[in-house]
């Protein structure tokens, strides 16, 4: 039963307000400078713009799922259902361009 | 340890969790459910999001989402149609709704704790599961509105789902979307409704959180659509 109490511990850790508050805060942040980063022309005409905005929103993306979505906290598996189909959807995802962009034509 | 311990460990846990539903693993088949059809959705927006990658840039005719395009009817010059502004807008009103959800959920695990006597406002506003509801299917209800706005105005732009391919990916990609926003308010409003009925506490925390695991993975897919779709041009 030890195994259970186990889980019953890590599944019922929530963050606090003030982590919430704090989460809350850096995804606005995040989301600003996305936002101010399209509105530089130099910038969105430079190669590092994509990849820029790509990661400001993969950032985001696991902020929310490890803090609000408590996955950080919660048992292995739960991880295991959200981040396998994750997987198998971008990767699917990346080769579908892979395909497109080489046979699709323009 | 012998069956008759066993049996009564397992009697005496289930007392405890009366409205819980314990497997094998240990853990509530209802919050596996939520996560495996979270999982499942990802696969779903994958194929809109891959759909809408395909055909970016790719369309013949106007309105195009980042650059200016000329009116066929009129010769005029038109913008570029999406309006930055008010998705960022949309956007933030989207993470405010997560924010007010994980409060809601805090509230409820929470509800059976008295609060101290020197309570403040802050305190009490903390601890109100309606509240926090109300704020949560506020602020969802607002991003829709911000919705039905884009819509209407592409619409009297002249881009329909029928225009060109940005208009069929975008429209089924943000429906689909708005479709599971829509969803989220109406569960979310029936977990109000409970709230008002006989209130919410500890015991209907799971409900909760599982609406919330669906709640904030709307919110996720919206982080991926707003940079691909709006943020990052042909």
């Amino acid at each position: 039963m030890a195994h259970d109490s186990s889980h019953a511990e890590t599944e019922h850790y929530h963050p606090s307000w003030k982590e919430y508050k704090w989460v809350a805060l850096w995804l606005t942040l995040i989301t600003v400078a996305e936002v101010w980063f399209y509105y530089i022309p130099a910038f969105v005409a430079s190669s590092a713009f994509v990849p820029t905005l790509l990661v400001l929103s993969a950032v985001k993306f696991a902020v929310v799922v490890m803090f609000y979505m408590h996955l950080k906290y919660d048992h292995k598996l739960f991880r295991a259902l959200f981040t396998g189909p994750l997987i198998i959807a971008v990767l699917t995802l990346l080769a579908l361009l892979m395909l497109f962009s080489k046979f699709g034509g323009k | 340890m012998t069956v008759a311990s066993a049996a009564a460990t397992a009697s005496g846990a289930h007392e405890a969790h009366e409205h819980t539903h314990y497997t094998t693993t240990g853990l509530d088949n209802r919050k596996i459910a939520i996560w495996a059809f979270i999982g499942s959705e990802c696969m779903l927006f994958a194929s809109l999001i891959s759909t809408y990658l395909i055909y970016k840039g790719r369309s013949v005719v106007g309105p195009f989402p980042h650059t200016p395009w000329t009116n066929p009817a009129t010769g005029q010059v038109m913008k570029p149609i999406l309006n930055i502004p008010i998705t960022s807008a949309s956007t933030f009103t989207l993470l405010m709704s997560s924010l007010a959800m994980v409060l809601a959920l805090a509230a409820v695990e929470n509800k059976d704790k008295p609060l101290p006597p020197n309570a403040g406002l802050g305190d009490r506003m903390l601890a109100s599961s309606k509240l926090w509801l109300w704020g949560t299917c506020l602020l969802r209800a607002t991003f829709l509105g911000f919705q039905a706005y884009e819509f209407t105005s592409f619409v009297h732009e002249g881009l329909t789902i029928k225009t060109n391919l940005f208009g069929s990916t975008f429209f089924t990609l943000t429906g689909f979307h708005g479709a599971h926003v829509t969803a989220g308010v109406i569960w979310l409003g029936t977990l109000l409704a409970i709230d008002y009925k006989r209130g919410l506490g500890p015991k209907d925390a799971l409900n909760v959180d599982i609406a919330a695991l669906y709640w904030h993975f709307v919110d996720v897919v919206w982080i991926a659509i707003f940079t691909l779709l709006y943020l990052i041009p042909d």
